[in-house]
């Protein structure tokens, strides 16, 4: 399997972020190529890369932009930097190490839409993030690359600002996301009308992930053919898979969008700590369906997570050894859901915190076998019926856990206490080198 | 009794703090089309917010009135977002991470020590108004777990005792 690096391959040069360092390795080299083009041919090039959202939602990128109506202007583009997803920590090394890699994709990406204002809605907690791409940005102006003119050579005005979220990860789906961007609380829109036609301020947005807009100058460079063929079917690419949790060597990975799950967790992050063995694994994202140890030995491309009953998300993998109790780890995840639901929809609202306190009834022993069918009944009751997907991601994870694991939650009703007792996080793990691709730094 | 009327009016607050506000929100509004003010909310209330030490109602009306919207669209924000205090917090904020992946590592063990250590429960602070402790969901340093941010600044790999060393220095 070829091991072609797109996005992690400058990650840990010295001075990385910089625009010298990122000229010198052949930087807005596929800007100036686009200069020279139709614009239409770069989205002709997305689509024919199989490029899929890296957000987490796999949606192909190229088709995505089509959905632009024709006559509509201004139209906008804002990157979804949020990430806030439990399990997902790629977006900000990608920031952190290159951030001249997703201005040249806002770049390309503005080209070819015809936009000429992006914002990239950061979460708020990533406050040295946003520092480092405003001073990438600021180089790119002073260089000329954006402003009244893009690269300096065409009459295409175009900026870019950094736009801090302040802590709400509903602001990560993407109408909340414009709500925010609005000067708004993060309530999610209905849908339809989608972004694509009725977005930022009203106008047409196109609204894509930080990972899928850095893919684009490797496209234009190299070709979506190119691209398509590191992947399969209809999945093209690299990813970025974060892989945390009880490893030994945790870190962001790029791989093939189809690598092995197995392969990633075993051999690239080194396997379980302390040779203990693995339990379960979520493989993208804590509102991915869980999986048992048994499950793992799968493509990570998106539909066949699917098929295998999960989904691969936003790459986010979660390893649980032997050691850790589900109850209690689904617990915390059902907090998380209760912490951040928004409050627009009741069966969200009321449902996320109703979860959340059955599964502390369980995992303290005061539940009784009712309470455990009446949390699938709830989590059942929240699927579906919501105006965004955070029930959704709420009730998956419940669902999924109880039918892998249901023994584990009857136990603790027959024995009235945690049968993992204290250590039911497993043990510490405060000796592991971490990794972000195969830099260690 | 205060009257109502006069809670949170904007001629209470400092004359030299509104006008820092004032000079640097107009930076801030460069970013947004001119007839999108009210967009530069949430950086506007972190401005504010950095100036003023929290957001009382007489800051979230300077932010309203600055933007061209109405006070309670500065509250409907004020209050929504985790990372704004309508309460003033003590001098350094301490957030915990206690979500999935740093609890496998460690996260919530953590979290105890810095609780029986500082003697508060979550969300309050020391009576020296010296730090305010607070758990808090995913960073996005599950590769780097344990993880907590301290002031804006993140700390990750974390163990007691770079715990212990990280808030014994806060002052």
């Amino acid at each position: 399997m070829s091991e072609t690096l797109i996005l992690s391959k400058r990650w840990g040069k010295p001075d990385s972020a910089s625009l010298a360092s990122y000229r010198a390795d052949g930087g807005y080299g596929a800007l100036d190529k686009a200069m020279g083009a139709d614009p239409a041919a770069i989205v002709d090039e997305v689509k024919k890369s199989n490029l899929r959202g890296r957000g987490g939602a796999g949606f192909a990128t190229g088709l995505k932009w089509t959905f632009l109506p024709k006559d509509v202007r201004p139209r906008y583009l804002t990157v979804n930097a949020d990430e806030s997803e439990p399990g997902t920590f790629k977006d900000r090394y990608i920031i952190e190490h290159d951030p001249h890699m997703l201005i040249e994709g806002i770049a390309l990406t503005c080209y070819a839409l015809d936009i000429h204002l992006a914002y990239v809605y950061i979460r708020g907690e990533f406050a040295k993030q946003a520092r480092i791409l405003e001073q990438a940005i600021q180089e790119a102006r002073d260089a000329g690359i954006l402003g009244p003119r893009l690269l300096g050579k065409k009459d295409f005005p175009l900026d870019i600002h950094v736009h801090r979220g302040a802590g709400a990860y509903i602001c990560g789906e993407e109408s909340a996301l414009l709500e925010s961007l609005e000067g708004k609380k993060g309530y999610p829109r209905l849908k339809p009308p989608f972004p694509a036609v009725v977005g930022l301020w009203g106008k047409p947005t196109i609204i894509n992930n930080v990972e899928t807009i850095a893919n684009v100058p490797w496209i234009v460079a190299n070709g979506g053919a190119a691209f398509a063929a590191l992947g399969v079917g209809k999945s093209g690419g690299t990813r970025l898979f974060g892989v945390s949790g009880h490893v030994n060597r945790p870190g962001v990975y790029e791989k093939p969008v189809h690598y092995n799950l197995k392969k990633l967790i075993m051999e690239d992050a080194g396997g379980i700590v302390g040779g203990r063995k693995l339990k379960a694994v979520i493989p993208g994202g804590s509102s991915a369906p869980v999986l048992a140890a048994h499950e793992i030995d799968i493509s990570l491309e998106f539909d066949a997570v699917k098929a295998a009953g999960s989904m691969s998300g936003s790459g986010g993998v979660i390893v649980f050894d032997e050691s850790v109790c589900l109850v209690r780890a689904l617990a915390r995840i059902a907090k998380f859901y209760a912490e951040e639901s928004c409050g627009q929809c009741t069966p969200c609202r009321e449902g996320t915190s109703w979860m959340e306190g059955i599964l502390e009834k369980i995992e303290h022993g005061h539940a009784t076998a009712a309470d455990v069918e009446k949390l699938e009944q709830v989590a059942g009751n929240i699927a579906g019926n919501t105006i965004c997907a955070l029930g959704d991601a709420a009730a998956m994870p419940v669902q999924s856990f109880l039918k892998k694991f249901k023994p584990e939650f009857l136990r603790h009703v027959e024995a009235h206490r945690c049968p993992m007792g204290e250590s039911g996080w497993g043990l510490d793990q405060s000796s592991r080198d971490a990794l972000v691709g195969a830099v260690r730094y | 009794m205060t009257n109502p009327a006069s809670v949170g009016a904007v001629e209470e607050l400092p004359r030299e703090k509104v006008e820092h506000f004032d000079r640097e929100l107009a930076g801030i509004l460069n970013r947004y089309p001119p007839d999108r003010k009210a967009a530069a909310m949430i950086p506007a209330l972190r401005l504010g917010q950095e100036i003023f030490g929290y957001l009382s109602p007489a800051v979230q009306r300077l932010a309203a009135e600055r933007l061209g919207t109405s006070p309670a669209r500065a509250e409907e924000v004020a209050t929504f977002y985790v990372m704004f205090h309508t309460e003033p917090p003590a001098r350094h904020v301490v957030e915990v991470c206690t979500n999935v992946s740093c609890c496998l590592t460690g996260g919530e063990r953590i979290f105890e020590h810095l609780k029986k250590k500082l003697e508060l429960a979550n969300g309050q602070s020391t009576r020296d108004g010296r730090i305010t402790l607070r758990e808090v969901e995913c960073l996005g340093s599950c590769g780097t777990a344990p993880a907590m941010l301290v002031d804006e600044e993140m700390h990750e790999r974390l163990t007691i005792q770079k715990v212990d060393q990280i808030v014994g220095g806060l002052k």
